[in-house]
């Protein structure tokens, strides 16, 4: 048996006596229960998604009970009244996915010799904690200004955005527990991905904007701030002068009481509109790329396309439609399941550059010492 | 003779003190855009069957010869520097067949607003948002609760109510620091009782429609004061 000592610095000792060291992965019962939490993540996502385009977010006031019960002991015959049904639903479908990733990063503690992984678990456990708060809060100070708006806006904002990124961090940890892990430290037997990985990342960094953007849209309680698609009070870019404002707030009706839409809100649309065209280009195309350099990623990279395209469509099909309940959540569902794609295909990415297996799998200085075979050695 | 002038001197007195009424009506100008069904509250297990036919919005409650219904009549200015006493009537708020009734009401600053339930279900009375100081609150009211008093300090048009657990009920009330107000009916048509005589600024505001206001000069044997609200 012969050593092969990549280039760049020496790798750092292993935790457990280096020659005999064999690193410890989670078994794949681990990597199953990971996928059932992001699962549950995504479904939960959805179900906050239904309490927001409802607007029941009020319908139960109190937290962290519901109506003076406490929230596993609420009489379920009370919960068939109106919004409270959906409220309520979500708090315990949320305390629920909270047990299941205590769960989970007790199960990757006791299996996982990673540090960086067995972290990352707990990470996840401690940000489903503060969006657990978050969404209190956003009950508790629904009528107190923060930062000059109200707490509804300010930490509904919050609690929206939280989400996604905890539903990413179970995202990474399902990858980093699955068999294909390893087989993306191999070789990668093509260039294209030792440059997709930035580009990949480039568009998760702008779909994490949209995210914002979104979630301050959808925060404002304002409707359809524009009510057509794809032109804009049939122009391609709409006046809000306060004549035309008047005029807007004056014709717009709706079930339920939106508030009035204010020349911020326009803007913001546009902005939604503008990044959605800028981040199905840049999917396309590198999709496009892929196809063409018959890349081993390819079929991820169309399945990313197909995600960003049904989801400018549903986006679409929201305004079409007036803001249909079930169109606005699966605009919100896709939205998720697009940026937990990008996330996990970047990470994967990056992990497949150079074939080198690394703490921080970004990091091209990081390597690891090798068998002849290209069986690591020593823990990382 | 003596005790002739005595009486109409004090006739006269009463006369100015109890003021006369002013009267008008509020009238539409433009195309309002359509009623929308509320879906919600047909569909609503609970709801549904508290209503019969079909239930719409009512933004623009447009009536015979464009009179425009739910405008807020109230002074504006005229008034400053006096008390006076509550109104004899005071304002309830009803929840019935999952709208708040009436849509739109008055009320004087200080003075209590009963708000009843009178639904077999569960509503929760939601005052989210204040510009002028008045504290927020959520209270929900069950089947057969008891009416609750709710206070606005401080004068506020309009002050919104909003049930979170039927979204799409909400109620308005405008509320000023004295009992001279009124609501337009379904015709457009208002009285204000009892303003003492005097000039005074009327303000007649409509949710969707805007504000227009109007200098009126009030004698003994009352006024009257139409507006037209215009869409733009």
């Amino acid at each position: 048996m012969s050593l092969t000592i990549p280039r760049g610095p020496v790798p750092m000792p292993p935790e457990r006596p280096s020659s005999l060291s064999i690193r410890r992965s989670a078994p794949f019962w681990v990597h199953v229960l990971a996928c059932a939490v992001v699962a549950a993540t995504l479904a939960l996502i959805v179900l906050g998604g239904v309490v927001t385009s409802k607007s029941v977010g009020m319908a139960v006031p109190d937290w962290p009970t519901t109506y003076g019960h406490h929230m596993f002991a609420f009489p379920f015959e009370k919960w068939r009244q109106g919004g409270v049904f959906w409220e309520h639903a979500h708090r315990v479908v949320a305390s629920s996915v909270g047990a299941l990733t205590l769960v989970l990063a007790g199960c990757v503690q006791a299996t996982e010799s990673r540090r960086w992984l067995r972290r990352l678990a707990w990470t996840a456990v401690a940000v489903v904690c503060l969006q657990g708060a978050l969404g209190g809060y956003r009950v508790k100070l629904n009528d107190i200004p923060v930062f000059g708006i109200s707490g509804a806006t300010f930490f509904g904002i919050l609690h929206a955005t939280t989400s996604q990124i905890f539903l990413c961090l179970l995202g990474v940890v399902a990858l980093a527990t699955s068999p294909s892990w390893r087989r993306f430290g191999g070789p990668s037997g093509s260039t294209g991905p030792v440059r997709a990985h930035r580009e990949v990342l480039g568009i998760v960094a702008l779909m994490s904007v949209q995210l914002v953007v979104a979630a301050t849209m959808r925060q404002q309680h304002a409707g359809l701030a524009i009510p057509d698609f794809p032109l804009a009070y049939g122009r391609v870019y709409p006046a809000t002068d306060a004549d035309t404002l008047a005029r807007i707030n004056q014709q717009r009706t709706s079930i339920v009481d939106d508030m009035p839409v204010t020349a911020f809100q326009i803007h913001l649309q546009m902005v939604h509109r503008i990044l959605a065209v800028l981040l199905l280009a840049g999917v396309i195309s590198l999709a496009a790329r892929q196809r063409r350099a018959a890349s081993p990623w390819s079929g991820w990279f169309r399945l990313w396309a197909i995600l960003l395209g049904a989801q400018c469509l549903l986006g679409a099909a929201t305004i079409w439609t007036g803001k249909l309940d079930a169109v606005a959540t699966a605009h919100v569902g896709i939205g998720a399941l697009s940026l937990l794609t990008g996330v996990t295909l970047g990470i994967a990415l990056c992990r497949a550059r150079n074939g080198r297996l690394a703490i921080n799998p970004c990091d091209p200085t990081r390597g690891e010492i090798q068998t002849a075979a290209g069986e690591p050695i020593g823990a990382s | 003779m003596k005790q002739s002038l005595i009486a109409a001197a004090i006739a006269a007195s009463a006369a100015t003190v109890l003021g006369g009424d002013v009267t008008g009506k509020v009238t539409l100008k433009g195309t309002p855009p359509p009623e929308k069904p509320i879906a919600p509250l047909m569909a609503d297990a609970n709801c549904g069957k508290a209503v019969s036919g079909t239930v719409t919005t009512r933004h623009f409650v447009v009536g015979a010869d464009h009179g425009l219904g739910n405008v807020f009549v109230y002074v504006k200015a005229g008034l400053s520097g006096t008390k006076f006493d509550a109104p004899a009537t005071k304002t309830v708020v009803d929840q019935k067949g999952c709208l708040y009734e009436p849509y739109v009401s008055g009320a004087m600053a200080g003075v209590a607003v009963e708000i009843t339930n009178s639904d077999p279900f569960l509503h929760n009375v939601n005052f989210m948002k204040s510009d002028a100081g008045n504290t927020p609150f959520n209270t929900a009211q069950g089947p057969g609760a008891k009416p609750m008093d709710r206070v606005f300090q401080n004068p506020e048009v309009f002050v919104k109510l909003q049930c979170n657990v039927h979204p799409w009920m909400f109620g308005y009330i405008g509320v000023v620091g004295n009992p001279f107000f009124a609501v337009t009916d379904k015709d457009g048509h208002y009285a204000i009782k009892g303003l003492p005589a005097g000039k005074y600024t009327l303000a007649f505001k409509h949710l969707k429609g805007g504000e227009v206001t109007q200098e009126v000069e009030v004698k003994d044997s009352g006024a009257a004061a139409n507006a037209t609200i215009e869409l733009k």
